[in-house]
C-alpha cells in the first residue's frame, strides 16, 4: 500500500501564498503529473510532501497516517518517500556508489556488502553498471541525475516524488532519464512529478493536474487536461507551450 | 586569409608581452640599485650595517638559533593539531540549531568574540603567569603547557570562524538532498556537510597555521628558550642585532614556501569554483 492525500493543504513563505488549499489523492501504483508555469507552487508541494517544507494548514496523509502532525519526526517518513530534485543534488565528494549506500547504511545499519549487491543491481537496471565508481563531476547531467534516482530508491521507498528533473538536462540527455521513469512506471512504483515533459505526461500519467496560482485549476485524466481544458487559464497554458 | 590575419594577431600579441617583461626587467632593476647606492649614503648606515649585518656573528649564531628554532617547531606540533580539533568543535557548537543546544551556542559565540578580541600576548601573560601562579606543582607549572594553552585557545577561535564560514558556505540544497533521504541531522553534518566544508577552507586554515608558527615566538616572553630568546642572549652577548636578522631568516625559510603553497591552494580552488 502506498496512498497519498493531501487535504487543504496551504503553505505560504512570508506573505507569499505558494500553496492555497490544495486537495490531492495519489492512489498505490499511480502516476500524478503536476503541470504549471514557473512558481505555480509545483516544486513547494512536492516539498511539503516529503516535509522538507512544514505546511501551514491541512493535512497529508501517507497510508492513512497523518504525517502533518506537528512535531512529528520527520526522518522515518522521508525514509518512505523519495524525492528527486531538478538540481541532482548529488554528493559531490562521495562516488556515485557511495552517494546512494549512504543512508541504506546509515539508517538500515545494512553492512556494505551486502548492500553491494543490490546497489550494484540498481545501477545495472538503470545503465550505469561502470560508473558506479566515479565521482558526479565525472558524470554527464543524464547520468548524475540517474545516479540521484538510484540513490532514492536504494531506500526502498513507497512513493517517489520528482521535481523537474530533467529540466535542468541538455536536451539529447532527457531521454535515457524518461527512460528510467518508464521503468518505474511499469514495475508499479506510484510517482508523483512536477514537469514540463507533456508529451510523457500525456504518455504515462494516471491523472494530471494543473496548477496555477497555489491552487489545483484542473485536475483528470491526460486526455481530459490535455484534449479537453475546462478553464481558460488552461488552455492558454498549454497552447502556450505545446 | 585567416591565417594571415591570425599570425599578425600572435604577432601583435607577442611584441605586447615582450614589452611588458622588458618594462618589468627595468623598472626592478632601477630600484633595486636605487637602493643599493642611495642606503649607504644614510648617515648611520654603517652603524646599522656593524650591529645587524654582520657576517661573522650571522655565521656563529646561526647554528644554535636553528637548533632553538627547533623548539617553536615542536610546540607548533603539539598546538596545530589541538587547535584544529578544538577549532571544529566551537564551530559545530556556533552550528548547533536545536533550542535546547542554545547554551552551546551561546558559549561558541562568547568565546570567539573573547579570544579574538584581546590581543595574543595578553592570553600568553595571563595564562602563561596566572595559572602558574595558583601554586602547582612540577610539572603542571611550566609555561611550555599554559604557553600551548593560551595559543591553543586563541588560534582554535579564529580556526572556529573559519570552519563555520566553511559550513555555511554549504549550499542548503545538500543538506535538504540528505534529510530528503531520512538522514538525521548529525549524520547529514557528518558525512555531507564537514566533509566538504573541512576541503573548501584547507587554504584558509593554511594561513592561520603559518601565522600560528610565528606567533611561537611570544611564549619567549614567559620562558621556553625558543629561537626568539635565544637571539635575545646572543644579542646581549655580542652587543650586536645580527640574531635578529637571523631570526628572521630562519623563520622565512619555512613561512615563505608554506604561503606560497597556500596561495597556489587558494587560487586553484577559485578557479575550479568559478
Amino acid at each position: 500500500m502506498s496512498d497519498l492525500k493531501l487535504v487543504d493543504v496551504h503553505k505560504s513563505f512570508g506573505d507569499h501564498k505558494v500553496c492555497e488549499g490544495i486537495n490531492l489523492s495519489v492512489h498505490d501504483g499511480e502516476m500524478v503529473c503536476l503541470i504549471g508555469s514557473s512558481g505555480s507552487g509545483k516544486s513547494t508541494l512536492l516539498r511539503c510532501m516529503n516535509l522538507l517544507e512544514d505546511i501551514d494548514e491541512g493535512e497529508i496523509f501517507l497510508d492513512g497516517m497523518d504525517i502533518s502532525v506537528p512535531g512529528l519526526d520527520p526522518q522515518p517518513i522521508r525514509q518512505q518517500i523519495g524525492i528527486v530534485f531538478q538540481s541532482f543534488n548529488l554528493f559531490p565528494h562521495m562516488t556515485a556508489v557511495e552517494n546512494v549506500m549512504l543512508a541504506p547504511r546509515r539508517i538500515h545499519k545494512k553492512s556494505r556488502a551486502e548492500l553491494l549487491l543490490e546497489v550494484e543491481a540498481l545501477f545495472s537496471k538503470f545503465g550505469l553498471a561502470d560508473r558506479m565508481q566515479n565521482y558526479p563531476d565525472q558524470l554527464s547531467g543524464g547520468q548524475q541525475q540517474r545516479v540521484a534516482i538510484v540513490r532514492a530508491l536504494a531506500m526502498q521507498p513507497k512513493i517517489m516524488l520528482f521535481d523537474e528533473i530533467t529540466s535542468a538536462l541538455d536536451p539529447e540527455l532527457v531521454a535515457e532519464v524518461l527512460d528510467v521513469l518508464r521503468q518505474l512506471r511499469s514495475q508499479g512504483m506510484t510517482m508523483v512529478l512536477a514537469t514540463h515533459e507533456m508529451n510523457f505526461a500525456r504518455e504515462l500519467a494516471d491523472k494530471v493536474c494543473f496548477l496555477d496560482g497555489g491552487r489545483i485549476l484542473e485536475a483528470g485524466t491526460p486526455e481530459a487536461v490535455f484534449s479537453n481544458p475546462q478553464k481558460p487559464r488552461t488552455q492558454a497554458f498549454l497552447q502556450s507551450i505545446l | 586569409m585567416s591565417l594571415s590575419t591570425l599570425t599578425a594577431r600572435q604577432a601583435h600579441a607577442q611584441s605586447v608581452r615582450k614589452r611588458s617583461t622588458t618594462i618589468a626587467i627595468i623598472s626592478t632593476t632601477v630600484v633595486a640599485l636605487l637602493i643599493y647606492l642611495l642606503v649607504p649614503l644614510a648617515p648611520g648606515w654603517p652603524a646599522v650595517k656593524k650591529s645587524f649585518f654582520n657576517a661573522e656573528i650571522f655565521i656563529k649564531s646561526f647554528p644554535t638559533l636553528l637548533e632553538a628554532f627547533l623548539l617553536d617547531v615542536m610546540i607548533f606540533l603539539w598546538c596545530a593539531p589541538l587547535i584544529a580539533i578544538l577549532g571544529l568543535v566551537i564551530a559545530l557548537c556556533r552550528d548547533a540549531r536545536s533550542p535546547a543546544l542554545y547554551p552551546l551556542r551561546l558559549f561558541g559565540a562568547i568565546y570567539t568574540d573573547v579570544f579574538r578580541g584581546v590581543p595574543v600576548i595578553l592570553i600568553v601573560y595571563l595564562i602563561g603567569f596566572g595559572v602558574p601562579g595558583l601554586g602547582l606543582s612540577r610539572p603542571w607549572n611550566s609555561p611550555y603547557i599554559w604557553g600551548s594553552l593560551a595559543l591553543i585557545l586563541t588560534y582554535s577561535a579564529y580556526v572556529a570562524e573559519i570552519f563555520r564560514s566553511g559550513i555555511e558556505s554549504i549550499h542548503s540544497s545538500q543538506r535538504a538532498a540528505a534529510a530528503s533521504l531520512g538522514l538525521s541531522p548529525s549524520d547529514t553534518m557528518r558525512f555531507v556537510v564537514l566533509p566538504q566544508a573541512i576541503r573548501r577552507v584547507v587554504p584558509a586554515n593554511m594561513n592561520m597555521f603559518i601565522a600560528l608558527q610565528k606567533d611561537v615566538a611570544l611564549l619567549s616572553f614567559i620562558g621556553p628558550v625558543e629561537i626568539l630568546r635565544q637571539a635575545g642572549v646572543y644579542k646581549s652577548l655580542y652587543a650586536n642585532f645580527t640574531p635578529y636578522v637571523v631570526a628572521a631568516v630562519i623563520f622565512l625559510i619555512i613561512t615563505i614556501p608554506a604561503t606560497r603553497l597556500a596561495d597556489h591552494l587558494m587560487s586553484k580552488q577559485r578557479r575550479e569554483r568559478s
